[in-house]
């Protein structure tokens, strides 16, 4: 048995110390926003935060995760209205949709250390995150975009 | 040779059939009743706190049409029975819909269908869903429009033709009188329903929604992670499970360790699959399970299962010898497909230095949808061992198939099949094939639970059903001014056919169509062949299909003769292109998407239109130094017109970037502008993929690659910078989007390279060339 904390809330869990948390989170806790992709650390579909920073949930064994506080996409923002979510309805970024959680979770963490990033910050902030849709020219507006509001 | 080529002549539609019973798309109501098993937490977006009454749900609403219904409180509910994976279809056909009907976007709710063959196709594939079913919608919007004004014309005792629906209510202008729709749901209730032919559709300027930019119906679910795909389909007391397969098609289980896998905590059950009978079709491959209480558990399970395999036939194939093989049957002479004067006397007459020939190839590649395939099954049976339900949540672009699938599999008629369509992950054609769900419904009924099925990465892309791999060989004489006399052009590819057919080799007329036979060249000599392949992996179609390979070659070649002939490659192209006409292919089998070749003529002028106007959206012409470069290609796909230019940047040592891509595409009517655009953003962005990283290797009969480390992906940082998109204003009736913008852009990128640097690739993918210069 051990403990740990998303979005605020304090889990008991009792699983495989050496899960990745991405399956903690999906099919123990039941919070579905948080994507597979790849399993290996490749594609950051299941991008989440850990203390504030962007991590490969896939490639976190929640025993690692200690009492750090993890944020998902569910607790990004509690009305979908996080800087980063308004901007990417501005720019119509999503299309399947399926990477997007991950794109944003991505896009939020590297905000918050580069307010205004540039290009090659982007780039670097955001090569971990594929897009099989193609939707990287709007992540890249909308970035800029929240960076916007967000320094307002 | 011949196989079911669907309405497109893109793939195969494997329909479940005519069913002797329809069944209705099941309403909210039955939905949640099915769920005696649990609680679903699936389920389509719906407007927040509404009284939602879906169609054939309740005995008060108005049920004009299979798409439409309205409740009492005026709430219009339409039905979406094509998949949504990324397209936006699930807003563009219901905005067709809403705008005949009059109706207040939002108060419009979106339902997505069942597997139910009332509503038509429900294959989204092949570039078709709204040129396949924009008419329809439209019946369904006028329908119930002209029932509700009919309603307020009776109400008020006035001609109907002098009422007019619109935001949500019907009007009569001359009275000022009003009612909203809810108001009239009980009257129109009761009226007959008007045939098609008697409606009255409304002209393109009284439409308020079609043509413009709407919010896409899922895009809050999309954007706050509660939208639902296939791998987030629950039921209460489901089992997870992942499948050991033959590396090798049609490879034999020989050995196993189970009480390995069943040692892994968290795992309850291994048991096999059946292997598939040839052909393999959409037949689950067969194998070994792993089943368990979460996804990691059973992962792990497999991991201890230790699983030998015997390979069979297909053991020896090798892709490095198969590369060798497939060139030399494109440059042996083959099937004809479309001859045009004496293209081969021609070419056996011509003095050798007028005599230009180039092969072209591009290799297998992978669909590698982000989400892979998944599927959740619940099977029951009766204490005789036959099947009492059958329901899966899966994300499919094809229920009907995943209906037939589930019949073929379980003994049950396709209509007993439920198939709850999720949000598809991507979907470029892999998510058309539903073995997966096959393999589902042959766990749970097994094991007497609700049982989801993941593919890992690994998985997907180890047992696709792969893009097949091309070659393509062109010859043509040139004459003293450079212009082409003679052509000649033959491809050889493993076919789509050998999924469906054991052993096919030759290409489809569908293939063979997709960019080939329909060369749109003016030319005196012409002769298109086909040459056969077999095929040693399963082969399907991938997003623009056999366009890939037929653009790359037929786009490449004359930017390299007009090179070759010293000329400007853009001019050069709009002659080859020759007089505006309508190409006639008197002879040729060509399906052209499945309509009528005076619907959707094969029009040079739209084609030499979106050219000329990509190449000044690029600016075309100006003067570039070395290292830089603009490539051009045109294309008709599924039958839309698209130009692209690719500007490139390579470094001298040999470091590509694509700095912008302009594209333009004429596709007819279009109903979402910007859905069209990211469709063309994305299209840059797979066929950079594609061109620059795509490769699916194998060895010993098994695939090499296993996952985005080994079969790489466009990213942020090497995907095009820059993506200008024009949309050809044009009322023609609607063309393909999805597709369109692929099958461009790998020609355009190569010439753009070619321009920069003096290096010509003909072989795909590009990573593995040398680009240096100095
Ligand atoms: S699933 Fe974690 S990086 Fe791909
Ligand atoms: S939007 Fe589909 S994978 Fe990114």
């Amino acid at each position: 048995m051990s403990e740990i904390r998303v979005n605020g809330q304090t889990h008991e869990i009792q699983t495989d110390p050496d899960m990745p948390l991405l399956w903690v989170l999906r099919d123990v806790l039941g919070m579905q926003g948080t994507k597979y992709g790849c399993g290996i650390g490749q594609c950051g579909s299941c991008t989440v935060h850990l203390a504030g920073q962007a991590v490969k949930a896939c490639s976190l064994p929640v025993s690692a995760v200690g009492d750090l506080e993890v944020t998902t996409i569910e607790g990004l923002s509690t009305d979908g209205q996080h800087p980063v979510q308004k901007a990417w309805r501005e720019h119509g970024v999503p299309q399947c949709g399926y990477c997007q959680v991950g794109q944003m979770m991505a896009a939020a963490a590297l905000l918050t250390s580069k307010p205004k990033p540039t290009d090659a910050d982007i780039d670097r902030g955001m090569s971990g995150n594929l897009c099989r849709c193609g939707t990287y020219t709007r992540v890249r507006a909308a970035i800029k975009t929240a960076g916007k509001e967000m320094a307002k | 040779m011949s196989y079911p080529l669907n309405k497109s002549g893109q793939g195969i539609a494997i329909e479940s059939g005519a069913p002797s019973v329809l069944r209705p798309a099941l309403s909210r109501r039955a939905f949640m009743a099915s769920l005696s098993a649990g609680s679903l937490v699936l389920a389509t977006r719906f407007a927040s706190g509404a009284s939602v009454s879906l169609v054939g749900s309740s005995a008060l609403d108005f049920e004009p049409d299979l798409f439409v219904s309205i409740d009492p409180t005026g709430l219009v509910t339409i039905l979406a029975h094509r998949s949504e994976m990324g397209t936006g279809i699930r807003t563009a056909l219901p905005m067709v819909v809403a705008d005949e009907l009059g109706a207040d976007w939002e108060r419009v709710v979106i339902e997505q269908s069942i597997g139910d063959a009332r509503t038509g196709s429900q294959n989204t594939d092949g570039s078709q869903s709204v040129r396949g079913f924009y008419d329809r919608m439209r019946i369904a919007g006028a329908t119930a429009r002209r029932m509700l004004e009919q309603a307020a014309a009776q109400e008020w005792g006035v001609d109907a033709e002098e009422c007019n629906a619109s935001e949500h209510k019907v009007t009569h202008k001359a009275s000022k009188r009003s009612l909203g729709f809810g108001e009239l749901v009980e009257a129109a209730s009761k009226l007959d329903v008007p045939a098609p032919q008697s409606l009255r559709m409304r002209d393109k300027k009284e439409y308020r929604i079609v043509g413009k930019n709407v919010p896409l119906t899922d895009m809050d679910g999309l954007l706050d992670g509660s939208a639902k795909f296939g791998i987030d389909a629950r039921l209460d007391g489901q089992l997870y499970a992942v499948i050991a397969r033959s590396p090798v098609l049609g490879g034999t289980l020989v050995n196993y360790d189970s009480d390995a896998a069943l040692a892994v905590d968290g795992v309850v059950e291994v048991l096999e699959i059946p292997p598939f009978e040839a052909p393999h079709s959409f037949q689950a491959l067969g194998g070994v399970a792993v089943v368990a209480t979460n996804t990691w558990a059973a992962i792990q399970g497999r991991k201890a299962l230790a699983v030998e395999w015997e390979a069979g036939p297909n053991g020896a194939f090798e892709s490095k010898a198969f590369e060798a093989e497939l060139a030399e049957s494109a440059r042996t002479p083959g099937r004809v497909c479309r001859d045009e004067g004496d293209a081969v006397a021609a070419l056996k007459d011509a003095d050798p230095a007028d005599v230009f020939s180039a092969d072209y190839y591009v290799p297998f590649l992978a669909h590698a949808p982000m989400e892979p395939p998944c599927a959740l099954a619940n099977v029951e049976l009766n204490s005789d061992g036959q099947v009492t339900h059958c329901e899966v949540w899966t994300a499919t672009q094809n229920p009907q198939a995943a209906q037939g699938i589930l019949a073929g599999t379980l003994g049950i008629p396709p209509e007993q099949a439920i198939v709850n369509v999720t949000l598809l992950g991507g979907g470029f054609g892999r998510k058309s094939k539903p073995d997966y769900v096959a393999e589902a419904a042959i766990l749970s009924r097994d094991l007497g639970a609700p049982v989801h099925v993941t593919w890992t990465r690994e998985d997907d892309i180890r047992h696709d059903y792969y893009h097949t791999v091309g070659a393509v060989h062109m010859q043509a004489v040139q004459d003293k001014q450079g212009k082409p006399t003679a052509w000649l052009q033959r491809s050889a590819f493993p076919p789509i056919t050998s999924t469906f057919v054991a052993g096919a080799r030759d290409g489809g007329a569908g293939e063979m169509g997709m960019g080939f036979t329909d060369l749109p060249y003016a030319l005196d000599h012409l002769r298109v062949e086909n040459s056969p392949a077999s095929a040693h992996l399963r082969i399907g179609w991938l997003r623009s299909v056999a366009h890939i390979y037929h653009a790359f070659g037929v786009c490449s070649f004359p930017d390299e003769l007009a090179h070759r002939a010293g000329k400007e490659p853009l001019s050069y192209l709009l002659e080859l292109l020759g007089e505006d006409r309508h190409l006639k292919l008197d002879g040729v089998q060509y399906s052209n998407g499945g309509e009528s070749m005076e619907d959707y003529p094969i029009d040079i002028a739209r084609l030499r239109h979106v050219t000329e106007r990509a190449a000044k959206l690029a600016g075309w012409g100006r003067k570039l130094p070395k290292g830089k470069g603009l490539g051009i290609a045109c294309h008709r796909s599924f039958l839309s017109y698209c130009a692209t230019v690719v500007e490139v940047d390579v470094s001298k040592s040999g470091v590509l970037s694509i700095t912008k891509v302009s594209s333009v595409i004429d596709a007819g009517t279009v109903i979402h502008p910007d859905r069209v655009k990211a469709q063309m953003e994305g299209a840059a962005v797979f066929g950079t993929s594609l061109a620059v990283h795509g490769e699916i290797t194998a060895k010993d009969g098994a695939v090499i690659e296993s996952n985005f480390d080994t079969y790489p992906l466009a990213r942020m940082n090497d995907a095009p910078k820059e993506i200008q998109v024009e949309i050809v204003e044009n009322d023609a009736p609607p063309g393909g989007v999805g597709e369109v913008g692929v099958p461009p852009f790998a020609p355009a990128l190569c010439n753009a390279i070619f321009a920069a640097t003096g290096k010509r690739v003909r072989r795909l993918p590009i990573r593995h060339h040398d680009l240096s210069w100095s």
